[in-house]
């Protein structure tokens, strides 16, 4: 299937060269890091993780839900989804690649990456991370591309993939809450210490996710004439519209406890996120009310089935939904984890430019990978003439 | 851990330290001076169960008093000066409020809550960053020390997350660009970039019989001794006197104890 990828229009060929060019020059930037260290990043002795793990964190969570298109279509055998799933499982695929680069360009030493899988630490949940990605990173290949190859010939996909599916299923649940035990499980970080954290990773996940999904197909829509079908487009905005109320719930749950127990080292860290400290606002506090705004903004527009089923109110909701759950967990998690640090002292922490740099580098091979897949993906569709509903 | 359990594995750990020692000796290979959990401990090498340390503030009086200490350490282990917040700390010092967050007691006499207190590792007997560190870099020794491997560390910074005590240092830069040449102690292995780095108790002076450099330095301000031996003067003092740990509720059981 990989000749696909040669019969594509030449504005395809120019936005692979722009990718291309963009991560060269993003990779010159990794490629000084390399040299002078992680000191070219905004992190400090108490600001030890940032803009790098947390863009890990959230692409974790982009990854997981493409179960939310494989869960309906195998256990509820509900069959709208089944032209839309392999763009899921492709995008999980190039989801799963930013995350192992992500963690790469985060070491202080990369070469010595292999000593995760040469000295295990079973009591490391870094360890059980790094293995469940690439389980799933697996899974998703061999399903995505055995149900496009059946898809291409027209037949039922081989039996022995189902079961892979329904693992993937069970998966993609456990890729999110292992990473969310990186952050649940250790002492003294009184934001991340919540027994919530996995359930509001993947809250977040399962809107942001499909929402991420939703929007890419509707560039899709629009280049190729793609069409995902409506009722799969109403379903899949239905699942967004659940998970980002419960999102926002879980969220507020942790605003009672810290705030009604009234203990400090629960509360300091939320209120330095909103207010700050010592009447100093500090750049994630601007992002954070702006993600409030629009998170509550995106479920007004989402809530009501008139306005989510509108074709221009639905990619403005899902844009604002997918801002702010990326400002709550690609920003917020990691600042308020580390600010009030240890001393409970303030230690600013703003990713640098050249960190934010490599960050780009990696989102461009993310691009790079999924425009890839899903060229090869469409291109199947259009040979088998599957591009709208019948 | 129970006490028969611990006593099979001093007999284990001894065994297999008499073995890989007999090994080296035999085939005449000096091994390497720091390998996980196998330090070659020389004939006067100290011992204890659980090595603790009793900081006596209460004979400190003033930031300078520590100073001392402090240049003892970081010359030993060839500490470099970072300027700015990428700096490396191994022992250092701050405010009451800052080391004991949540003993916060306004009313506490001005002495106790105007002094500045010394911190370093606890070397905690449940470490955080021994349970989250994804390639047992950091490990624990039988004798209770957190050490660590800087040539298997892969620079994660898990362990600093981990660390409730903010004990661990990262080498943003490369450190032997702030060091002397030659460095201040040639016999101990400086650091390269990328890795992390905290106290380590001197288990590398314990193994030739010398007590840590800061408790050296402290001239009986500062006792070093074995947790779980009642005659240590660790024991005794903390018998005799009032003491507290940092964050003692997050059950870590620093090995740090300060006499206020
Ligand atoms: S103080 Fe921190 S670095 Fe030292 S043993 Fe305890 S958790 Fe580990
Ligand atoms: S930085 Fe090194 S010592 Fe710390 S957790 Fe990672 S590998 Fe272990
Ligand atoms: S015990 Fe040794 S390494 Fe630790 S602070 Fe004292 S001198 Fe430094």
């Amino acid at each position: 299937m990989l000749e696909k990828l040669l019969d594509g229009p030449k504005t395809f060929y120019m936005w692979l060269i722009f990718l291309l060019v963009l991560i060269a020059g993003c990779g010159l930037v990794y490629l000084d890091q390399l040299q002078n260290g992680l000191s070219v990043t905004g992190l400090s002795r108490d600001v030890s993780w940032g803009l790098y793990i947390s863009q890990f964190t959230y692409f974790v969570g982009v990854a997981a839900s493409a179960v939310m298109l494989v869960l309906p279509t195998y256990f509820h055998h509900y069959k709208k989804f089944k032209r839309m799933i392999i763009f899921g499982e492709f995008m999980a695929v190039a989801a799963v690649v930013m995350c192992a680069l992500f963690i790469v360009v985060d070491l202080g030493q990369p070469q010595r990456m292999l000593n995760v899988m040469l000295h295990p630490s079973p009591n490391s949940v870094m360890f059980y991370d790094m293995m469940v990605l690439i389980g799933y990173l697996g899974l998703n290949i061999i399903i995505g591309w055995v149900t496009l190859e059946a898809e291409r010939h027209e037949i039922d996909p081989p039996k022995w993939i189902k079961p892979l599916i329904y693992i993937s299923i069970l998966w993609a649940f456990s890729i999110h809450t292992v990473t969310a035990f990186l952050y649940a499980g250790i002492p003294g970080r009184h934001y991340w210490l919540t027994a919530i954290m996995a359930a509001r990773f993947l809250s977040s996940a399962f809107c942001s996710g499909p929402a991420i999904l939703l929007l890419l197909m509707m560039v899709l829509r629009r280049l190729t004439g793609f069409e995902p079908g409506k009722e799969a487009v109403k379903t899949l905005t239905t699942i967004i519209v659940y998970a980002m109320c419960i999102n926002v719930f879980f969220y507020l749950l942790e605003i009672f406890t810290a705030f009604y127990s009234g203990i400090p080292g629960h509360e300091e860290p939320i209120h330095f996120l909103f207010f700050g400290h010592e009447g100093h606002l500090p750049w994630v506090s601007y992002w954070m009310w702006g993600a409030v705004i629009m998170a509550f903004a995106s479920l007004a527009l989402l809530i009501p089935p008139k306005l989510r089923e509108n074709p221009c109110l639905l990619p403005i909701a899902l844009i604002m939904l997918v801002l702010a759950s990326w400002i709550d967990k690609g920003l917020g998690l990691l600042v308020a984890g580390f600010t009030p640090n240890m001393f409970e002292a303030f230690t600013p922490y703003m990713p640098s430019a050249k960190e934010i740099a490599v960050a780009l580098g990696v989102y461009g091979v993310g691009a790079l990978v999924l425009s890839l897949l899903w060229r090869i993906a469409l291109g199947v569709k259009m040979e088998v003439n599957h591009m709208h509903d019948d | 851990m129970n006490k028969s359990r611990r006593s099979f594995l001093k007999v284990a750990g001894f065994s297999a330290f008499a073995l890989t020692s007999g090994m080296a000796a035999l085939s005449g290979v000096a091994q390497a001076q720091i390998a996980p959990g196998k330090y070659e401990r020389a004939a006067n090498a100290l011992h204890a169960k659980r090595w603790a340390m009793v900081i006596d503030t209460r004979q400190f009086t003033g930031p300078e008093d520590y100073k001392p200490l402090i240049d003892a350490c970081h010359s030993f282990h060839n500490v470099p000066q970072i300027p700015g917040n990428q700096d490396i700390k191994w022992f250092w010092l701050d405010s009451y409020a800052h080391v004991f967050p949540d003993d916060m007691n306004a009313h506490l006499n001005k002495h106790s809550r105007e002094s500045m207190y010394p911190l370093l590792c606890n070397q905690c007997t449940n470490p955080p960053c021994v349970r989250v560190c994804p390639t047992q870099a950091t490990y624990k020794m039988e004798d209770g020390i957190v050490a660590m491997d800087y040539h298997r560390c892969i620079g994660c910074r898990f362990c600093m997350a981990g660390c409730p005590y903010g004990a661990r240092s990262f080498n943003f830069k490369d450190p032997r660009k702030f060091l002397s040449n030659p460095v201040p102690n040639p016999e101990y292995p400086t650091r390269m970039i990328g890795v992390v780095e905290k106290c380590t108790f001197c288990a590398e002076r314990l193994a030739v019989g010398k007590l840590p450099a800061c408790v050296e330095a402290a001239n009986g301000k500062i006792l070093f001794g074995d947790l779980e031996d009642p005659n240590s003067t660790v024991r005794q003092a903390l018998a005799a006197n009032y003491s507290i740990r940092r964050k003692p509720s997050l059950g870590t059981q620093p090995g740090v104890y300060y006499l206020i």
